[in-house]
């Protein structure tokens, strides 16, 4: 008997669900109606329903589906296989015990229109991840509406706008500008000119931070609202001048937005209202462990200083001292000056509760210990690889160390290469080609969940890669060569992109 | 902390080959006085058991969760198959990221384009996207994509619209050059039916279907109407139950459907996580918001997913992004797509028309009550409105003294509708949980 190659296996080749279907398959069954049938028509006349029997809706079994999902789950790397080093996205450990107490009934399976005196709980927990978030920042301001980082940012820069607005009256349209460092997110700029401002862009210095002239410079040309940075930047660098940078922006009549992706360095060390920040916004899905999820949920708390606590979405969760003793929790809508509300309801509640288990579970010492741990992993991998690797920036790094492929390019072997090279040594690869100010960057966050072992085979990885550019270019440059698939054509797939199954759609060129 | 796998004596010897002897080193470009140098006012660290009961504790005060329920307006209360939420806790599924790295995330891929799939068949679209945020900000975006489509600013939206999506909408045009008319429904059918703002500004028509009041609109008209001005229409849908019995919105010629997918297995969460649908028609696919994710091909020819057309994305095009959405809602999503696929063509067909049925029984009940009526006349699906003899808060907390939550007030969000109450009826409500509403509303 021969051994068939592994691409025709079938827990590799799993199709469509669409691909699966047979007619008549079922995978679930509902209770019988138990209300006395009223004829349809009477309900709904046949013009509002539909006549297209779902066409195209699949028909499988429960088997089917599981086998289908369990299958297609095996093709994805994650963090409990091993170390997901994307820089700026802090893939922390996802603590089961988080997943466990989401589920509670009590939360899980709560209505958020229910009575408050009857959502008291959800409510008290909403409140008192509010007031932790707030010591973590030292920043008494909260609502952990927002959806995700860039609607927290979003929610941030117009708590500014209105602030803005309110001081200046009519004079704030001519404050329009937001200042942002190349080096920035998109999400940033993005989310800045929905608050109807426009982008100019700080420059960096060769050591990888805020070019103070230049940013003194754009503030003399006048009309600035504020500055969106990052801290520690883009880069992993503290922003070691953040006060002077915060007292040139408010000397300049603008705010200070601190982008708090990368909080994950502070946690317990510094707080950015200490600093002088006047607002910022949490990732609860990196700082606070909530799980990334293929791309989310998040959930991007936006924490303000006094003065821009007015302007915050409404509703806000307020707490009352009872006179017979005990405590109230009450939905607050009384905010004339808020922006208004940035998603229905109040944010994705289920996140809140894995965050507050985070915290409850770690501690203050374990918050401490997280950051400690988290800085000293990028730091170690910083200096084990700075022979191999171009470092772009002298200084010491955060909680996430850079390279660029400097260094490689020169035998023809770029960034992307490394990259999907590190797939067949067991690795996911940093987060590449961001920031755009440093070219072919990698830029690779360890977090605090791996240990020395994992960060030893990393750094390993790492320099074979590195005399593999040398002696087996071919082998670097056709990698990866250990999974199901190979590098896709991107730039086909843009240019006439299927978007979605038809049956005319060509199935999977590899066969059973 | 057991989250964290180096013992002191790795960490020791760590610190000292990056030169430190100290884990406070670590930090020393932070300017001392900007350190906290204090301890954080937060709890010791609690075990698993201490977590657990801390939590316990606060749930066990959410008395509504466990209490039979005809609240809707958004959130529904669905049957999930048990699949569902275990397969979405596969570790390779919800400890992943974004598939930044197509060879190694071909699940999440895979499912994504499912969903897209999905989305469009229920709908009646083209194209749809990976996800939104929930329906509230889906529409919010919907207002953008419109005026970037059509290059007006004119926005003519439904007050029978879910109040909380048109304050999110709001809160996002706001600084833009958006002008949006709300325009009433008629208090006879709950319908929309006065169209006279519709305009040559107009850059699009936006109504939900079912309506926040359960009605279902005439969305052919509505299409026709728009479309004879040259705008939009964009359908919101808050139940997305509802599209196994409806006519999709694409048949009756809408141009961009935005909703909630909650309804889809995920449970209501006080609100969230949730997710948004996004979609529309392929020769818009370009101004569109958020991720897709399309067929690609590697060198061997095997068909593989990547996420495409990114040039619309922040990450590229900055400022000029059709949207400012970064992480969206990908296991949530991945959650509504086993939902769709376990319950399959015939699942959702029935799951529909059981929500149908069950409505339809409490509505005629309820309207039989002595001071009881259905006030708008227009068909509905799983959610109706009730006017009582009283204030419907009233009612509404006599009813809850009985054990049940019978119903949204609309007194919340509307004025001049005191003794209204909106119900919803699901196929999670048994007959006899109906029975017990219909009693205690006799009695109220």
């Amino acid at each position: 008997m021969s051994i068939k190659k592994v691409t025709s296996h079938p827990t590799q080749n799993e199709g469509l669900i669409f691909e699966r279907s047979q007619t008549g398959r079922i995978g679930y069954r509902l209770p019988k109606l138990d209300v006395e049938e009223t004829n349809i028509d009477e309900i709904l006349p046949a013009e509002l329903r539909r006549n297209d029997g779902l066409e195209g809706v699949p028909e499988v079994s429960e088997v089917d589906v599981v086998r289908h999902f369990t299958r297609m789950s095996t093709w994805n790397y994650s963090i409990d296989l091993g170390m997901y080093p994307l820089g700026s996205c802090t893939m922390k450990y996802n603590s089961r015990l988080n997943e466990k107490v989401a589920r509670i009934a009590g939360f899980a399976g709560l209505h958020p229109l229910a009575p408050e005196e009857e959502s008291q709980g959800a409510l008290e927990l909403i409140y008192k991840l509010q007031e932790d978030l707030a010591e973590i920042t030292g920043l008494p301001g909260v609502s952990l509406q927002p959806a995700a980082g860039a609607q927290g940012e979003m929610t941030g820069v117009m708590l500014i706008r209105a602030f803005l607005d309110a001081r200046d009256g009519e004079a704030s349209k001519d404050r329009r500008v937001m200042l942002i460092p190349e080096s920035a997110h998109g999400t940033n700029p993005a989310s800045a000119a929905l608050a109807g401002f426009t982008v100019k862009a700080i420059r960096a210095t060769a050591d990888g931070l805020t070019d103070m002239d230049h940013l003194r410079a754009l503030c003399d040309e006048g009309g600035v609202a504020g500055v969106m940075f990052t801290n520690p930047n883009t880069v992993g660098i503290f922003e070691k001048d953040i006060k002077t940078i915060c007292e040139t922006i408010h000397a300049a009549g603008g705010l200070v937005y601190m982008d708090g992706a990368n909080m994950n360095a502070l946690v317990g060390i510094a707080r950015p209202g200490d600093m002088g920040v006047d607002v910022i916004h949490l990732n609860l899905h990196k700082t606070f462990s909530t799980p990334h999820g293929g791309g989310g949920p998040g959930c991007g708390p936006c924490l303000c200083s006094a003065e821009l606590a007015a302007f915050l979405p409404t509703p806000r969760i307020v707490s009352e001292h009872l006179a017979e003793g005990g405590v109230r929790y009450r939905l607050d809508y009384d905010a004339p000056d808020s922006i208004g509300r940035v998603k229905a309801f109040y944010g994705n509640f289920g996140m809140m509760v894995r965050a507050l288990s985070y915290i409850y579970t770690h501690g203050k010492d374990g918050l401490k210990e997280a950051t400690e741990t988290a800085v000293l992993n990028a730091r170690y991998v910083s200096k084990k690889l700075e022979e191999t690797y171009d470092k772009p920036y002298a200084s010491d790094c955060m909680h996430e160390a850079i390279f660029s492929h400097k260094n490689q390019s020169k035998r023809g072997i770029v960034t992307l290469d490394i990259a999907k090279r590190l797939i067949d040594y067991g690795f996911h690869p940093p987060t590449v080609y961001f920031p755009l100010v440093v070219e072919g960057a990698m830029l690779i966050e360890p977090t605090e969940s791996v240990g020395r072992a994992d960060l030893d085979a990393f750094i390993q990885a790492m320099i074979d890669i590195d005399r593999e550019a040398t002696e087996n270019p071919d082998l670097v440059h056709d990698a990866p060569h250990s999974t199901r698939i190979g590098r896709l054509d991107e730039a086909s797939a843009a240019r006439k992109p299927v978007l979605r199954w038809r049956p005319d759609t060509e199935a999977s060129a590899t066969g059973a | 902390m057991r989250y964290i796998p180096n013992s002191p004596e790795e960490r020791e010897e760590m610190l000292a080959e990056v030169g430190l002897s100290h884990a406070k080193e670590l930090f020393n470009s932070i300017p001392a006085n900007l350190q906290l140098n204090r301890e954080l006012k937060i709890t010791e660290p609690l075990s698993e058991i201490e977590v657990i009961a801390a939590m316990e504790a606060m749930a066990a005060k959410n008395s509504a969760a466990t209490k039979p329920s005809f609240l809707g307006a958004g959130v529904y209360a669905h049957y999930s198959p048990t699949i569902v939420d275990h397969l979405l806790q596969r570790s390779e599924f919800f400890t992943s990221y974004t598939p930044y790295q197509p060879e190694i995330s071909q699940g999440t891929l895979q499912y994504i384009f499912e969903f897209q799939t999905l989305v469009c068949q229920l709908t009646g679209m083209e194209v749809a996207n990976a996800s939104m945020y929930d329906g509230s900000t889906a529409m919010a975006e919907a207002y953008l994509m419109a005026q970037r489509v059509t290059r007006r600013d004119k926005i003519v939206v439904a007050t029978s619209v879910h109040p909380e999506y048109r304050e999110v909408a709001k809160t996002y045009t706001q600084h833009g050059a958006a002008d949006i008319v709300e325009v009433a429904f008629n208090e006879k059918t709950g319908r929309l039916d006065d169209l006279s703002a519709l305009d040559d500004k107009t850059a699009a028509l936006v109504v939900q279907s079912p309506n926040f009041f359960g009605c279902i609109e005439d969305l052919q008209a509505l299409a026709d109407a728009a479309h004879a001005v040259g705008a939009l229409l964009v359908v919101v849908v808050t139940e997305a139950i509802s599209f196994g019995l409806l006519k999709s919105p694409g048949e009756c010629g809408a141009d961009i459907v935005v909703g909630e997918g909650q309804s889809w297995g995920i449970p209501m969460s006080f609100g969230g996580p949730h997710v948004g649908i996004f979609a529309t028609q392929e020769k818009y696919v370009r101004n569109m918001p958020g991720r897709l994710c399309g067929i690609a091909y590697d060198k061997n020819g095997n068909r593989g997913f990547v996420l495409t057309l990114s040039t619309r994305e922040q990450h590229i095009r900055r400022e000029k992004a059709t949207s400012n959405i970064c992480t969206n809602q990908g296991l949530i999503a991945l959650a509504a797509t086993i939902y769709m696929e376990a319950m399959g063509k015939k699942g959702l067909q029935e799951v529909a028309e059981q929500n149908a049925q069950k409505a339809a029984y409490a509505k005629k009940a309820i309207a039989d009550i002595n001071g009881f009526s259905v006030p708008f006349s227009s068909p509905t699906f799983n959610e109706f409105v009730v006017s009582g003899p009283k204030p419907a808060t009233e009612i509404l907390e006599a009813v809850c003294e009985k054990g049940v939550v019978g119903g949204l007030a609309l007194s919340k969000y509307y004025g001049g509708h005191d003794n209204d109450f909106l119900v919803c009826v699901t196929e999670t409500n048994t007959r006899p949980q109906i029975d017990s509403l219909i009693d205690s509303l006799k009695t109220a």
